[in-house]
């Protein structure tokens, strides 16, 4: 049922598109962990439509499917005029759909922070830009990184979903593997265990990051 | 470019789909639901062997990704004398998935009932399954509540993967939809809508049962 030989000889290939598969959620990890920020300030403005427009946004963006997302972005977008290639439209999708999520975790994380460091920056006339810089965001983000984390799990997790773009991220790759040999069972399950480990790996990255966070 | 007419005359041929989302989303919430308890029991259980093979259930399951678990129960479990329908499929992997991230919160809704409670419950002579089902569950489902919710959320929007593995959801109907027609923009926006407002009655219960459930409580 199971052939080593075949296995290890699919492995290199799979490899190469595993590196696909990382830089996309690299990508998409940064972009989500900006945008995210960006959301959230956008959210608390005091300017009432922007933070209502943000809203919305979000809440939309949260429930409707990525993969909706990724079509609609790439296949939508181009006839706007915006060409984008498979890998640019995935990272975009991605980071746009976790920023959402991520902007949530930014807002609990500043809440989290208490009114007195407000009012001590109010109190030795730092502007709005120092306060944010010197004083919230530094408290703001340590506590919210393990969530953080996880969220990057996540969305490592969901770049196979590029696939249907048709980025060759290392399920497309098993999958095109698969269909010249006519063999699924060890592509297929390669990837699966691949995606195991190094989430698993990652899991216990920030369970001890998280640890090493909460003793101060 | 962004359609004046909203696109009515593109439903009919979507409406099928969502259809198919919507039993989808409907029995693997049921299946996830179960497993939810079971498996969140099972990682209480004071049986090594139950705990362990529950866990394993749980890391192997938010470990790998949804799509390759759809990919290997529909391409590979052949190959082993396993055929599914991509419905059979779709509805298993998705309840088990969305099983294991469920099981954490019904495992950790149940400890973060206090223990003084359980102490209570000794104290008036209560048996340990009437502590769990009268003291403890009680108070571990509203906690369970808003993250059910999500993840109800999460589960929906999940249905659309199996439009991968070749079921006609509304996804699937969406993309058919644009090829055959090539009104790429307003299918893919209408696609995103329908999404939306099966979506949002969902939120909205969620938040309603939430505040019904913790009405007279601290």
């Amino acid at each position: 049922m199971w052939d080593w030989e075949y296995a290890f000889s699919i492995m290199p290939q799979l490899l190469k598109a595993l590196q696909i598969t990382i830089s996309a959620t690299i990508l998409g990890f940064l972009l989500a962990c900006i945008l995210g920020l960006l959301l959230a300030f956008a959210r608390r403005s005091n300017f009432k439509p922007l933070s209502l427009v943000t809203g919305g946004f979000v809440e939309f963006v949260r429930s409707t499917p990525l993969l909706a997302q990724l079509y609609f972005i790439f296949y939508v977008l181009p006839q706007c005029g915006i060409m984008l290639s498979p890998l640019s439209a995935g990272v975009i999708g991605l980071g746009l759909h976790y920023s959402t999520y991520l902007s949530e975790v930014y807002r609990a994380g500043i809440d989290a922070v208490p009114r007195g460091q407000w009012e001590a920056s109010t109190a030795l006339n730092f502007s709005r830009t120092r306060t944010w810089l010197s004083v919230i965001l530094p408290q703001a983000i340590p506590p919210i990184i393990p969530v953080m984390g996880n969220y990057f799990i996540g969305m490592f997790k969901d770049t196979p979903l590029l696939s249907a773009i048709t980025l060759v991220e290392v399920l497309q790759a098993a999958k095109i593997i698969g269909s010249h040999t006519f063999r699924y069972i060890e592509p297929i399950t390669i990837v699966g265990l691949m995606f195991l480990v190094l989430s698993y790996v990652s899991s216990v990255g920030i369970r001890r990051l998280e640890a090493r966070l909460n003793r101060w | 470019m962004i359609p004046i007419n909203p696109p009515f005359d593109l439903l009919p041929a979507l409406l099928p789909g969502v259809g198919i989302t919507l039993q989808l989303t409907i029995f693997s919430s049921l299946l996830a639901f179960m497993l939810a308890f079971i498996v969140g029991f099972g990682r209480l259980s004071k049986y090594k062997s139950i705990q362990v093979v529950s866990t394993i259930y749980v890391e192997f399951f938010r470990g790998t990704s949804l799509l390759v678990q759809l990919f290997w129960a529909y391409f590979v479990l052949p190959h082993f004398g396993l055929e599914l329908t991509a419905m059979q499929a779709g509805v298993i992997v998705l309840g088990l998935n969305y099983g294991a991230y469920a099981s954490e919160v019904v495992r950790s809704s149940i400890l973060a009932v206090p223990k003084s409670q359980t102490e209570a419950g000794i104290a008036l002579n209560m048996t340990s399954t009437q502590i769990m089902y009268r003291v403890i569950l009680p108070q571990a489902f509203l906690t369970m509540l808003p993250p059910f919710g999500n993840l109800l959320i999460e589960l929906l929007k999940g249905t659309a993967l199996v439009s991968l593995i070749t079921l006609s959801d509304l996804m699937f109907m969406g993309a058919q939809l644009r090829i055959t027609t090539l009104r790429t923009t307003e299918v893919f926006c209408l696609v995103l809508i329908i999404y939306f407002i099966i979506a949002y009655p969902l939120i909205l219960g969620v938040r309603g049962l939430e505040s019904k459930f913790s009405k007279g409580r601290a």
